[in-house]
């Protein structure tokens, strides 16, 4: 495991913070996530290791909690929140729009490796529905034509990625 | 003329010129109720927050004061805080400002909520999506320590607690209280069967625990300043303090609103603080406390007894927004998030948008939950991709009864109140989508409408 420094020092500052060592699994989860983009095998037996735990007790949360995960995104994440306020404020909408601009359905990684589409389930700002996140930006009352500008823009490299 | 507002919480809240670090906070007041607080007695404390009728703002709305009085003194173990910060519930969006533009509020709410339970650790869960709100909290805490007020010998009091931010990563779940614990030790957030895991009882690490909402804790502050007595002043009888009240869907200025309970009603919340409907459009429904709590229609007439025993007939906009009068119409004011749906709004859209959350949000353990919930979705589903039947309405509610009360948490009901009150509301428009879709087959007809909701 190639873990920043920065990472570890993070890691070691955490963990004896909590009255039991397998309370620190989830933010390792998130530490290491945010340090190499997923969680691979070797990324899970890390954190196992590191926690004296078994790898299984990693993989049953990793594939419990829904942002974590077991493969690299496009080089953009973009969520969009399909839950019912956003939806009633045109979420589904924003969505296909996005979906046309960057030749992709929602739920998948373009071709080009470019971008990730998701749909997500709330994310607690429904009063400026529909909201989006492109990586752990959050963008309010997207409609469909800020949806298409926004993506032109990730699509030539010009929008914040987020990260 | 439109309802005043009664900005307790939200005092400061998109005010111009107000930050969210601790030296603005220090100087419009801040930790001075945690510097009365340290020179009381806990137990004064307790009584005050016992007398002030607190009820939870997370969703049961259950006495805070009470809680309290719940937890195991005698184990002798120690006793932990928890901030539920994972407003996860849709429709839900006022502990988000609270934590982005107000997180010393919240500190100095733990802190006496801390030092009154005599904690000896304090947990915030927040939601793993508020990235930046997890940041801000981190940073105030540390500046919040710097000024001593946590930490080790919080102002010289002896007393010691400290904080620690713990993230969620988008379960909806662990917005319940035990399955929150399960989730903070590094489990997967299957919430606890109770009893015997009431938290106050057996929480976090098999002890002692207070699970509070992020608004209830700052409501602690006040408490401490104005008194129990104080604070029950506001509001009325039961329903003391302030709601916020988060509106979202067809209104016109969606947002958050904070009101004594009872000193708005939903008509005056929809019409004459949100800037009503879109114009041409007429109210068809409202979902008054986050996605759970069941619908009320627009035309529907309440009629029954309150509580303290007067009756009440009341049409939609009459409802005064309160815990119990909400309770009293067959709903609940929840986590105040209130969805409103104007007359474009297709009902069995709406519901299979519902479906699809909790079916998504279902943790698992238990059969009819697990089994159950993906099924209503799947029939909503089926309903708006052109396949309804007549009788869905009834195969919809049946499973709904068969979930709710037969299982370990309260998602069972959270996922079939939603249902239930659908197709107790709207029946007529269940069948109506199946003979509509039988009609355009019968005409050669494309057969499915195309949907905006799911
Ligand atoms: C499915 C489900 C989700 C919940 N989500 C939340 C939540 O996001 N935030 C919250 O404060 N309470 C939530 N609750 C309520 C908590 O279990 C708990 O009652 C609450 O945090 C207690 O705090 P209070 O008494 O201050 O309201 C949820 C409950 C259930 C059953
Ligand atoms: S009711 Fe649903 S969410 Fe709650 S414990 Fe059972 S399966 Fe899990």
């Amino acid at each position: 495991m190639n873990l920043k420094p920065e990472t570890i020092e993070k890691i070691d500052k955490l963990v004896p913070r909590y009255p039991t060592v397998r309370s620190a699994a989830l933010p390792l989860c998130h530490l290491v996530q945010e340090d190499q983009g997923y969680l691979s095998q070797e990324a899970m037996e890390w954190i196992a290791e590191r926690l004296g735990l078994q790898p299984i007790n990693i993989i049953e949360i990793v594939t419990f909690y829904p942002m974590l995960r077991t493969e690299p995104t496009g080089e953009y994440h973009v969520r969009v929140c399909r839950t019912l306020p956003c939806a009633l404020a045109g979420a589904y909408q924003t969505c296909k729009s996005f979906e046309k601009e960057f030749g992709c359905k929602v739920g998948h990684t373009s071709e080009d490796g470019k971008v990730t589409l998701e749909f997500v389930e709330c994310h607690a700002d429904c009063g400026k529905g529909p909201v989006v996140m492109v990586g752990e930006d959050e963008y309010t009352d997207i409609d469909p034509e800020k949806a298409a500008e926004m993506a032109t823009k990730m699509k030539n490299g010009e929008f914040p990625k987020g990260l | 003329m439109a309802p005043q507002e009664t900005r307790l919480i939200f005092k400061h809240i998109d005010e111009e010129g107000y930050t969210n670090d601790i030296d603005c906070y220090v100087k419009n007041g801040g930790y001075e109720q945690l510097k009365k607080a340290v020179t009381m007695k806990p137990e004064d404390i307790c009584a005050e927050v016992l007398t002030s009728g607190v009820r939870g703002r997370g969703g049961a709305g259950f006495p805070a004061g009470m809680k309290w009085k719940f937890l195991d003194r005698k184990s002798g173990k120690p006793i932990y805080l928890v901030c539920n910060a994972d407003e996860s519930e849709p429709g839900t969006f006022k502990d988000r400002q609270i934590i982005h533009q107000d997180p010393h509020q919240l500190i100095e709410g733990m802190m006496c909520a801390a030092f009154a339970i005599q904690a000896k650790l304090a947990f915030i869960y927040i939601r793993g999506e508020f990235f930046q709100g997890y940041k801000i909290l981190e940073r105030a805490i540390e500046e919040a320590r710097e000024k001593n007020f946590l930490g080790d010998n919080i102002l010289g009091s002896g007393y010691s607690c400290d904080i620690i931010v713990h993230r969620g990563a988008g379960a909806y779940i662990c917005g319940e209280e035990t399955g929150l614990i399960e989730s903070l030790e590094g489990f997967r957030a299957n919430p606890r069967i109770k009893p015997p895991y009431f938290p106050a009882a057996l929480g976090a690490y098999q002890c002692p625990t207070i699970v509070n909402n992020v608004e209830t804790l700052c409501d602690v502050k006040h408490i401490i300043e104005m008194g129990g007595e104080g604070f029950a002043k506001i509001g009325t009888p039961g329903n003391t303090g302030t709601r916020i009240w988060c509106v979202s869907g067809h209104v016109q200025k969606p947002g958050y609103y904070e009101f004594a309970c009872s000193d708005v009603t939903l008509g005056q919340l929809i019409y004459d603080v949100c800037g009503g409907l879109k114009p041409g459009r007429k109210l068809k429904a409202v979902i008054p406390g986050g996605s759970s709590a069941k619908i009320l229609r627009a035309d529907e007439r309440f009629t029954g007894k309150l509580k303290d025993g007067t009756e009440f007939d009341w049409g939609i906009e009459d409802i005064p927004m309160d815990f119990d009068s909400l309770m009293a119409v067959g709903s609940m004011s929840g986590s105040g998030g209130v969805i409103v749906m104007d007359d474009t709004t297709d009902m069995v859209e709406a519901l299979a948008n519902i479906n699809y959350f909790y079916a998504h949000e279902s943790c698992g353990q238990c059969t009819p939950c697990r089994e159950g919930v993906p099924w209503m979705r799947k029939v909503t589903q089926r309903m708006v991709d052109g396949e309804a039947r007549e009788e869905d309405a009834d195969l919809l509610k049946s499973i709904a009864d068969q979930i709710a009360g037969r299982t370990i948490c309260a998602f069972g009901e959270a996922a079939s109140w939603p249902v239930q009150s659908f197709i107790a509301k709207f029946k007529d428009e269940f069948v109506e989508k199946a003979k509509e879709q039988a009609a355009r087959r019968k005409e050669g007809q494309e057969v499915a409408k195309e949907t905006t909701l799911i």
